[in-house]
């Protein structure tokens, strides 16, 4: 369980990790300290292990820089959950074991304490007693991202298979 | 059974099966790349998965193309860490100096029915030559690298159609510029998009990348056009000619949507601060004042882009209030307008031509945008803090509109002053 951290439309990997700190992606955990820093400041210093990211359409926009989802994972967020994402951000976030997850954002307010079941498909809203169904992943990206990653997977396998 | 799009066709190649929209394969990729920024680490992740070799050496590229050279000692270590995987893996590196991975892959390594897939989200840009050249994560690149296949869910097809005759300033930028307007950031989010029309036919290759790299602004895939004789003689001219084949979706293939732009009408859009789908007439912009001029990126740093902008400023000096920055997308562009005297004609109008590669556009040197600033630049995103501070503002428009704007320190009108 954790607090829902919430974020407009069109939130950019130039928001998720700003180019002026193209010097850090080899260092993710000092990089982590400026994840969206240009939505919300304060973010990066008080977001708590276990909370959400909550956005609205077309999350993780441009680039597709992997360090974007890494440091919103690193930061300590369980999910990121959005009304819709951009293409590559979104298999970044199965790749690196962190599940995207595409429900209705708008029934979540700022704080709201959240629960992800992924067996289930559903978030639960404990703060308004509300539970939001999700579609289950593409079978590929769930086998993905129930081996831990893209990383473990092949690690494991050596091989693609779907 | 209906026909085929050319996704549909170019992905079926690379499975070994009649494939339809909507299905997940595993597919051959033919050239894997990545960049600077993401390319470091894809090497720690091949080291994680226990493969430190490449599939095909031969088709793997690292281009150092987004800190080049090196601003900063972090960076430089990153570049030695791409320049040594590449020497022990015999992965060919492509060093500071010779400029952006799309247009060098257009140059020298793309082939029309190829899959190519790299670390980099423009790499669509590939679709101008009629290859299927999409963008992915390092994991992703680093995984098809190491096993030369990639898994690929098979794109439905928005076929844009594009006809009539390009009025007097008026590019192919401003043709994808409508498109992005019209369908939003969005709006082709998991499809390929495919070119065609009168308008598609008499574009250069250039001018067609242009529109593949924009493509993903629109959310999208791929950005295809059907190899035809342009890009026969493209490669001619990269002495690439046995490249070439023909390959166009089938008359009665399944689109998922068909789109009609008319250019007869169109006019130069500009895409205002902070987002590419905030598009604009440039009669509707008014006065804004800009501190930055940049010509140049994967976008609009070709030769016949820095023509159209040596053009306006031939014989004339900047505005005193503007820097103007000019970065050739290749080595080979780099050498082309200095020899036909391109890069004088910028130098005597008071710009900086610097050496080939991203240059402005990602935010890490040449040209960083300080808080409050304003550029007008031909590169493809004006996403909040791209440049720099988050508080300063990119416009993008067309090499035409670049050129204007850097003689009179506004955002102009091209077609005032050609």
């Amino acid at each position: 369980m954790g607090k829902a951290w919430k974020f407009g439309n069109s939130i950019s990997t130039d928001v998720i990790a700003p180019g002026r700190y193209f010097h850090l992606r080899s260092n993710l955990p000092e990089l982590a300290k400026h994840v969206l820093e240009p939505a919300r400041s304060e973010f990066a210093s008080q977001v708590q292990r276990g909370d959400f990211v909550v956005a609205g359409d077309n999350f993780g926009l441009g680039s597709s820089r992997e360090h974007a989802p890494m440091i919103i994972k690193i930061a300590g967020t369980n999910a990121v959950l959005a009304k819709s994402f951009a293409r590559i951000f979104y298999r970044n976030c199965i790749n690196i074991g962190l599940p995207a997850i595409t429900c209705d954002t708008d029934k979540i307010d700022e704080g709201d304490e959240i629960e992800l079941d992924m067996e289930k498909g559903v978030v639960r809203n404990r703060t308004k007693k509300t539970e939001l169904v999700f579609s289950p992943l593409p079978p590929v990206m769930n086998r993905i991202l129930h081996e831990g990653g893209l990383v473990a997977y092949i690690k494991a396998h050596k091989s693609l298979e779907i | 059974m209906s026909g085929k799009t050319l996704s549909e066709k170019i992905i079926g190649e690379h499975c070994g099966k009649e494939v339809r929209a909507g299905e997940t394969v595993i597919v051959n990729v033919d050239l894997s790349y990545v960049q600077d920024g993401t390319g470091p680490l894809t090497v720690r992740r091949m080291k994680e998965m226990g493969i430190e070799v490449a599939y095909n050496p031969k088709k793997t590229i690292f281009f150092i193309d987004h800190a080049s050279p090196s601003p900063r000692m972090e960076l430089s270590n990153d570049h030695e860490l791409m320049r040594d995987f590449a020497r022990k893996s015999g992965i060919i590196l492509s060093d500071v100096g010779n400029g952006i991975s799309h247009h060098n892959s257009l140059e020298k390594y793309a082939c029309p029915g190829d899959i190519i897939v790299g670390a980099d989200s423009h790499t669509c840009t590939n679709g101008a030559l009629g290859a299927f050249g999409t963008g992915m994560g390092s994991t992703d690149v680093a995984a098809a690298i190491a096993l030369g296949k990639t898994w690929m869910r098979v794109p439905e097809t928005y076929l844009v159609e594009v006809n009539g005759r390009l009025p007097k300033g008026v590019y192919s930028k401003d043709i994808i510029l409508h498109l992005i307007g019209t369908i939003s950031s969005n709006g082709a989010t998991y499809k390929a998009l495919e070119f065609t029309g009168d308008t598609i036919s008499d574009l250069s290759t250039a001018a067609r990348s242009t529109m593949a790299n924009m493509s993903v602004e629109a959310g999208a895939k791929a950005g295809l056009f059907s190899p035809d004789s342009k890009t026969r003689n493209f490669l001619k001219m990269m002495g690439r000619e046995d490249a070439f084949m023909e390959l166009k979706s089938d008359e009665d293939a399944v689109f998922e949507k068909r789109i009609q732009i008319h250019v007869d009408e169109l006019e130069p859009l500009i895409a205002v601060p902070h987002l590419v789908d905030n598009v604009k007439k440039i009669s509707e912009i008014g006065k804004v004042k800009v501190n930055e001029v940049f010509i140049g990126t994967s976008c609009n740093g070709r030769l016949e882009d820095l023509h159209i902008a040596a053009s306006i400023m031939k014989g004339h000096t900047i505005n005193p209030d503007t820097r103007v920055i000019v970065t050739p997308a290749s080595r080979r562009v780099y050498i082309e307008a200095l020899k036909d005297g391109t890069i004088e004609t910028f130098i005597e109008a008071g710009a900086l031509v610097t050496g080939a590669g991203c240059g402005a556009c990602d935010g890490v040197h040449l040209g960083i945008l300080g808080d409050g600033e304003v550029c007008l630049a031909t590169q493809p995103r004006n996403f909040k803090g791209r440049m720099g501070d988050p508080d300063s503002f990119i416009y993008l428009g067309n090499p035409a509109v670049a050129a204007a704007t850097a003689l009179a320190g506004e955002i102009s009108d091209p077609r005032e002053v050609m």
